[in-house]
């Protein structure tokens, strides 16, 4: 009921910041700087929401995001400039088949737990980017020239599907699903859940969105190269959900848009930067090891507030119900 | 005869992988973590023993003991810092503080020095023997001996004194131990002493073989040295000698055969199978978690 | 009485590398009994639960719901075919509400798929609402319903039992096993729960088979008790052909407990 409200709120919110953006873009007030860290803000909120399924909502903790975007980036960018398809088409294949390496990478390591399956999700990352390292297809070491083709419209469009299509999931029978084996994996098995099944789901959803991202990301950029996608790219995703709130979909959300601005700032100081990433993490899990948020989301503030008149809700549920 | 060469020189690069591994085993064995940092402290037992040796003219000998006992410290500090308020943790709380301060200290080190790559100086001079046909190095000899002599003083250190049994004790069963009076932080702290000094030597190792030393160099042999312990047995000491060795000769006849570019891939592919199908590794047993 | 029990048990054993936690197990039960399971500290009562429900596969024997073969199912897959359970240690979804921990064992029993609720497709509101409102009925009977949106976590002891009690009932099993329910509470709080236990047994038509060591709990409610040490079975039948059985007597020597406990 709250959350239905909840939908057209964001609905709302999204065009609004939308339209203001792509307004000051188009009269020319936002120069480019601004207008690509927006872009930037935006890819890196993708990323952080598609890892905060894997690990915030199921429980299972990756470390090698940055392979599945890897996998979204080179093909994507093999449609656009080997191909030469257009983009809209790009972002979906790039997610497809990151989708399908989560699922390959996915059904034989979910099996493991803990640190031994973030350790496989690191190694098979790193696999990843090795086979891009020696396809000569795609310019192996040297990397590939890819067209800046990522607008703010595009990266948007993107962040709305990503959202909202992981929030729904959340909020509906398989989400609580994935939420069990995070709580307790042997009562969810006892309870009649395909443990396997919805962690494999979980995995493949994040990956296809990790994908996604990872065609807006390589449209973004002049070129791409295996290094961009080690391990540092897969930590830089795991400190948003980690710094967020394991479980929180608005604090890994938060976390991004505020990390994102201050890389932006520390561009120059590549050093600092790391310096910085790597003593918050250490701090937050050994005095917040739940994140920020914790499982909190940000509407939960509002929430006592809300709850206490409860009689406008129901009007709102039968009004998306019927149409 | 080429092959016997090859053979060789994976041993060599096996008995640094294995150096590291024991450290990775111990910690894991007696605190079930997974020490991304160790990668670091080896990395910063090759720059002890570069500043040692190019500094201040010490020779191999006294630069791979200072560099050991430098190392030792700063594990046990990084156990007292970071690892301590972990203990009752979830594994993977720790894991990612394992990953911080593992980057913490590579960009501490390239913030304070600089990125610069240094040349190992030439400490130790390197004759090739001619064995029935095959060319030896006496560097690799020596690094294979001492590497050798310093798991036999670990195998002795474990099995014989006190502090050996104790850490087997709290390795087993941490509360129990306790019980029996065994103080826990002591033990726990020699174990990251003796691991950390063991990759301190493997630090000076490498420099002296390999030549070329920088703050990142830490992080490919650390998760390698990882894989052999996976590989091992994590936990036991005589798994990670062991896949320490197996992993440096599969990797040099990767490269043997034409295809270094795959080198990297191979450790992990090894990874990926040990834990899929062996997750207790070569000298575990498989144990079933009680519900 | 001759129809075919609910559940045959026929020579089941498991070994943990080398120790034989349980052998030759053999049991059968019958549509509405209610059983008990008891014997001393680590005799291997937990292990038959876990053997039952799929958790562990038997090294050897076979166990059967309604004549199907369970060996080798998930316990996913167990569940789905009518056996639930609570565990010794309770394992609630923590951070879930007292609601959702009821809507999860429900979500077998919901049809709509993945895709309709991410498209937010009718399907998807009417099983949700569904869901919703089978799992207040059901909170309901456990009296749970005041506190539908308090985290598991934050219920009091007695509560988090009766919540996993519900939970395992919600799943729909035509067996449902309890490990220890009455472990840590008091005799206030035993006695409502066997007075929960003979209300649900009568009113969801359930055999229950429960694990106990409050021998008053046990001999007061169970209809046949089975005598497991060391892993074997040592003793089978009415509380009271157990109460004199020589060797749970012996079982439980030093433990004293048949004595104290029964007499008392
Ligand atoms: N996964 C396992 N691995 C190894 N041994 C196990 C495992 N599970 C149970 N055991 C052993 O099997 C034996 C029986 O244990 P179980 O938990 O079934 O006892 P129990 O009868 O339920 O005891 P309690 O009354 O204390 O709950 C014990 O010795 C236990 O240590
Ligand atoms: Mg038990």
């Amino acid at each position: 009921m709250k959350k239905v409200r909840g939908f057209w709120f964001f609905l709302i919110l999204s065009v609004f910041v939308y339209g203001i953006v792509q307004f000051l873009i188009s009269a020319g007030m936002l120069d480019i700087y601004y207008s690509n860290t927006l872009i930037f803000i935006g890819i890196n909120i993708i990323l952080a929401v598609s890892l905060h399924l894997v690990i915030g909502i199921t429980g299972q903790f990756s470390i090698g995001h940055a392979g599945f975007l890897a996998v979204g980036a080179y093909i994507s960018a093999i449609i656009t400039m080997k191909l030469q398809l257009p983009l809209s088409l790009a972002l979906v294949a790039g997610g497809i088949v990151a989708a399908l390496a989560g699922l390959i990478v996915g059904i034989p390591t979910l099996r493991l737990k803990g640190d031994y399956l973030a350790i496989a999700t690191l190694g098979f990352a790193e696999i990843i980017r090795i086979i891009f390292l020696n396809i000569d297809y795609v310019g192996g070491a040297a990397g590939m020239q890819v067209t800046h083709l990522t607008t703010w419209t595009y990266t948007f469009v993107c962040l709305f599907i990503t959202i909202t299509v992981i929030t729904n999931f959340t909020n509906s029978r398989h989400g609580r699903a994935c939420v069990s084996i995070r709580e307790n994996e042997i009562a969810a098995d006892a309870m009649g859940i395909n443990t396997t099944y919805y962690k494999v789901i979980a995995f493949t959803l994040g990956s296809f969105f990790a994908g996604i991202a990872g065609g807006l990301y390589a449209h973004n950029f002049y070129i791409i190269q295996p290094s961009n996608f080690g391990f540092l790219k897969s930590f830089d995703i795991l400190i948003f959900v980690v710094l967020g709130g394991l479980g929180s979909l608005s604090g890994s959300v938060i976390s991004a848009i505020f990390l994102t601005i201050v890389s932006t700032f520390l561009q120059n100081y590549p050093e600092t930067r790391m310096i910085i990433y790597s003593l918050v993490l250490v701090i937050v899990m050994l005095y917040r090891p739940q994140g920020l948020m914790g499982t909190r989301e940000i509407t939960d503030f509002f929430g006592k507030w809300k709850g206490s008149k409860g009689g406008n809700s129901d009007a709102a549920k039968s009004f998306t119900e019927s149409s | 005869m080429e092959w016997i060469q090859q053979l060789i020189n994976g041993i060599s690069l096996g008995s640094i992988y294995a150096l590291i591994a024991l450290g990775y085993t111990m910690v894991y064995g007696i605190i079930k973590l997974i020490n991304f940092a160790h990668g670091e402290v080896f990395m910063i037992g090759a720059f002890v023993g570069f500043y040692a040796i190019a500094g201040w003219g010490l020779g191999f000998f006294p630069a791979l003991i200072l560099s050991m006992a430098t190392c030792a410290i700063f594990g046990v500090l990084i156990e007292r810092i970071a690892y301590r308020r972990l203990r009752n943790a979830t594994r993977i709380a720790a894991l990612i503080t394992a990953i911080g301060v593992s980057l913490l200290i590579q960009y501490t080190v390239i913030y304070a020095r600089g990125a610069q790559v240094e040349v190992y100086p030439n400490v130790l001079a390197n004759k090739k023997f001619d064995i029935f046909g095959v060319q030896v190095s006496s560097q690799s000899l020596l690094i294979l001996t001492v590497s050798i002599i310093l798991m036999i003083i670990l195998q002795f250190i474990v099995h014989k004194t006190k502090i050996g049994k104790a850490m087997r004790a709290v390795s087993h069963d941490m509360e129990a131990a306790r019980l029996m009076g065994i103080n826990v932080n002591t033990t726990i702290s020699a174990t990251f002493a003796i691991g950390s000094s063991l990759a301190g030597a493997a630090g000076v190792f490498f420099g002296v073989y390999y030549t070329k030393i920088e703050p990142l160099m830490g992080v490919i042999p650390g998760v390698k040295a990882f894989v052999a312990a996976v590989l091992g047995g994590i936990g036991i000491i005589p798994g990670a000698m062991v896949g320490g060795m197996l992993l440096g000769i599969v990797e040099t006849i990767v490269s043997a055969i034409g295809l270094s570019l795959w080198r990297d891939a191979a450790a992990f592919i090894i990874l990926i199978l040990i834990l899929l199908f062996r997750p207790s590794g070569i000298f575990g047993k498989n144990t079933r978690e009680k519900v | 009485m001759q129809q075919s029990p609910l559940l045959k048990v026929h020579n089941v054993g498991i070994n943990f590398g080398g120790l034989k936690a349980v052998s030759d197990f053999n049991m059968e039960i019958h549509q509405g009994e209610l059983i008990g399971l008891i014997g001393p500290n680590g005799a291997g009562k937990t292990t038959c639960f876990n053997l039952l429900t799929g958790v562990y596969i038997p090294t050897e024997g076979d166990i059967l719901l309604e004549g199907i073969r369970l060996n080798g199912l998930a316990p996913y897959q167990v569940t789905q075919r009518g056996i639930s359970r609570t565990f010794q240690n309770i394992r609630l979804f923590n951070e879930l509400s007292v609601l959702d921990n009821v809507k999860v064992a429900y979500h077998s029993l919901a049809k709509h798929s993945i895709l309709s609720s991410i498209f937010r497709l009718p399907t998807h509101f009417s099983g949700e609402k569904e869901m919703e409102e089978k799992s207040i009925e059901f909170l309901k009977i456990f009296q749970l319903d005041t506190f539908l949106y308090e985290k598991a976590k934050n219920l009091p002891y007695g509560m988090q039992r009766r919540l996993e009690i519900a939970r395992a009932l919600a799943a729909g099993p035509k067996l449902l096993l309890l490990d220890e329910p009455a472990a840590g509470m008091n005799p206030q709080e035993t006695q409502e729960l066997m007075e929960l236990i003979a209300f649900i047994r009568e009113k969801f038509n359930l055999t229950i088979l429960l694990i106990e060591h409050d021998m008053k709990l046990v001999m007061g409610i169970c209809e046949r008790i089975y005598v497991l040490d060391h892993g074997q079975l040592i003793a089978k039948g009415s509380p009271n052909e157990i109460r004199n059985h020589p060797k749970v007597i012996e079982a439980y020597l030093g433990e004293e407990v048949v004595e104290s406990h029964v007499e008392g």
